[in-house]
């Protein structure tokens, strides 16, 4: 088999297991699925920042936040509201503040933006945490959740558990294909030459500032989607979507799963929202079930430990042993 | 806005900003010795004032006593946990640091949370630092918050003394400015790291300790800490200990006049700050030019 057809296969093998999956989980099991997928988009966003263009962002959950909100507060109080109204109203507002957030953090490199991406999304998170515009501290709820019609037929209704399902492995598929193609456009190329090499990038003529600002909106835009698929998942928002712990947390997805590859930021994804379900759940953890961030966090001290490579590379061990003894950076990034 | 009000605003700000300082300083010292981001730092200010709250009954009356034995405690803790998880970093990337002390913040919290559960705790101040300095009318300035602030000073002053007038501050110089060559010199840099790191951990776990009796030990305390010292060392410039202490300072009275002036949007008074500054100086006040 081709390199090229190998891809292509498993994208159709597996959006077939996802049209499918429905008809074999318990509604318990779908919910899941509907909040792995969505994270899946949010680690998928943020790969594109940190594994492609190398930038660490500290704050990302502000766009996944405020995608959240912009959805809740656009929506009428008492009818559903219109996804033509409410997608694009999220989708912009998260990338205008992107625009104006990334234009200020990007003139500042390494751990400085690490840190200034924090306390920026620290400030969004203020503001919905401390004014009256949305609830403060408490979030507020999205009564009823929204409807797709095109001359009065309804076209999707969010209120049906498998229409959500559907529509967000389907932002899922998108968000994976769209990524896809960025990774393979002269843009991608431009953004993994920053990230090896900014100062050359430069030399070479790239304007690279605003390459890193159109990857820092772009993914911010695609957060701010995942933000507006949980709010109506959820039917509710509050500050802790927009808190450093969400941030972390998205950062530790990509981690886990491994860098710079569409295929890690999901499978991070999924690993991580499966471990804290199962070290959260006190069937199987019994009392160490209330625990949960005991047993997650040496978890993660132990994957930093012994896959500094993520799971992705676990993949790859038995080819790296033969080739070269351990998993050295160049060969994760070809393999890639 | 009377003077008297002002003077205490003041006083306020100042005991704050001292207060960030002795955390962000060793936030500061630590990334800019080791590179080590450290998420975990935070936790150490929670420790703290943890700390302060299991050992009051223990010491009673003494309260100096009470903040040696903590230090003490946690500079040993520091120690440990350079020797078990940090000395692994080093030689990783941010990213992997982040990871990791991003686990041990919760591995941290869910031990507060079983040694000592979620509600709020507060801490009664022994008898001879209750008290209040009368300021004319019907106000008075708490005792304790100038013993606080005479305290964070004095070991501002100390901080100068070891940093510029003793060997080991010679080291500590020598291991910011340039590592490799530190190290070509001859200097111990792995007890130099645990050592530097062991202080860091004193110093926040003793600003908690300090704070505990003023403020409530609550669950949080510790990110929230976390965020604002690293505004104060992004202010500051990484890796300078004097651009910790202005920017400490400044961080302080902008937080505490938003207060007063703002109170509707008092938590962005000090990011607002932050970013002006970035605007006019992306390194920092007294970061180095990159």
């Amino acid at each position: 088999m081709t390199s090229r057809t190998l891809p292509i296969l498993m994208t159709v093998l597996i959006a077939a297991l996802l049209a499918v999956l429905p008809a074999l989980l318990s509604p318990y099991q779908q919910d899941l699925a509907v909040r792995i997928m969505i994270y899946a988009i949010f680690a998928l966003s943020l790969g594109l920042l940190v594994g492609k263009t190398g930038l660490v962002s500290m704050g990302h959950a502000a766009f996944f936040g405020i995608g959240a909100y912009v959805t809740v507060l656009a929506s009428p109080e008492y009818e559903a509201g219109s996804l033509l109204v409410m997608v694009p109203l999220a989708l912009l507002a998260a990338g205008a503040y992107a625009l104006v957030v990334g234009a200020l953090c990007l003139r500042t490199r390494g751990v400085y933006f690490i840190m200034v991406t924090l306390a920026f999304a620290q400030m969004a998170y203020f503001i919905f945490h401390d004014t009256a515009i949305a609830g403060g501290s408490d979030g507020i709820f999205l009564n009823v959740k929204p409807v797709l019609m095109i001359a009065d037929h309804t076209l999707l209704d969010f209120a049906e558990a498998k229409t959500l399902y559907y529509f967000v492995a389907g932002a899922l598929l998108s968000c994976f294909l769209l990524l896809a193609l960025i990774h393979r456009s002269r843009f991608g190329h431009a953004l993994a030459g920053i990230r090896s090499n900014e100062q050359r990038m430069r030399a070479a003529g790239f304007q690279t500032y605003w390459y890193k600002l159109a990857a820092f909106v772009i993914a911010a835009v695609l957060a701010g989607l995942a933000g507006m698929l949980i709010a109506v998942k959820n039917g509710s928002v509050n500050p802790e979507m927009l808190s450093w712990h969400e941030s972390g947390a998205v950062l530790m997805m990509i981690i886990l799963g491994g860098l710079g590859t569409l295929r890690g930021a999901v499978l991070g994804a999924v690993a991580f929202i499966l471990l804290k379900e199962l070290f959260a759940s006190e069937a199987l953890m019994g009392q160490l079930a209330v625990h949960w961030q005991l047993t997650l966090g040496i978890t993660m001290i132990v994957f930093v430990a012994f896959l500094p490579n993520g799971l992705i590379g676990l993949a790859k061990w038995p080819k790296l042993t033969r080739r070269a003894g351990a998993a050295t950076p160049s060969a994760i990034k070809s393999a890639s | 806005m009377d003077l008297t009000t002002f003077l205490i605003q003041c006083l306020n700000a100042v005991q704050y900003g001292l207060l960030l300082f002795l955390v962000a300083s060793g936030l500061t010292l630590i990334f800019g010795i080791m590179g080590v981001i450290n998420l975990a730092h935070g936790s150490f200010y929670m420790i703290g004032a943890y700390m302060a709250f299991a050992l009051a009954p223990l010491f009673g009356d003494q309260f100096v006593l009470q903040l040696f034995a903590g230090v003490l405690l946690a500079a040993v803790l520091g120690f440990v946990l350079e020797w078990v998880f940090y000395s692994y970093l080093y030689q990783r990337d941010h990213l992997q640091q982040v990871l990791m002390t991003y686990a041990l913040i919760l591995v941290f919290e869910e031990c507060r949370s079983i040694l000592f559960g979620n509600d709020v705790h507060g801490i009664t101040l022994p008898p001879w630092l209750s008290g209040g300095i009368p300021l004319g009318g019907m106000m008075t300035y708490p005792l304790y918050n100038l013993f606080a602030s005479g305290l964070c000073l004095l070991l501002a002053a100390g901080l100068y003394v070891v940093i510029h007038r003793t060997r080991l501050g010679m080291m500590i110089r020598a291991g910011s400015s340039n590592r490799d060559m530190a190290r070509g010199l001859g200097i111990p840099v792995r007890l130099l790291y645990r050592l530097v790191f062991a202080a860091g951990v004193a110093l926040a776990a003793l600003a908690g300790m300090v704070a505990a009796p003023s403020t409530s030990i609550y669950p949080g305390m510790g990110g929230h800490i976390l965020i604002i010292c690293f505004v104060v060392v992004v202010i500051g410039g990484i890796g300078s200990i004097w651009g910790a202490l202005v920017a400490a300072l400044l961080v302080g009275f902008v937080d505490t006049f938003g207060k007063v002036f703002f109170a509707q949007f008092s938590g962005l008074s000090v990011y607002l700050l932050m970013a002006v500054i970035l605007i006019w100086r992306p390194q920092g006040l007294f970061g180095k030019a990159s």
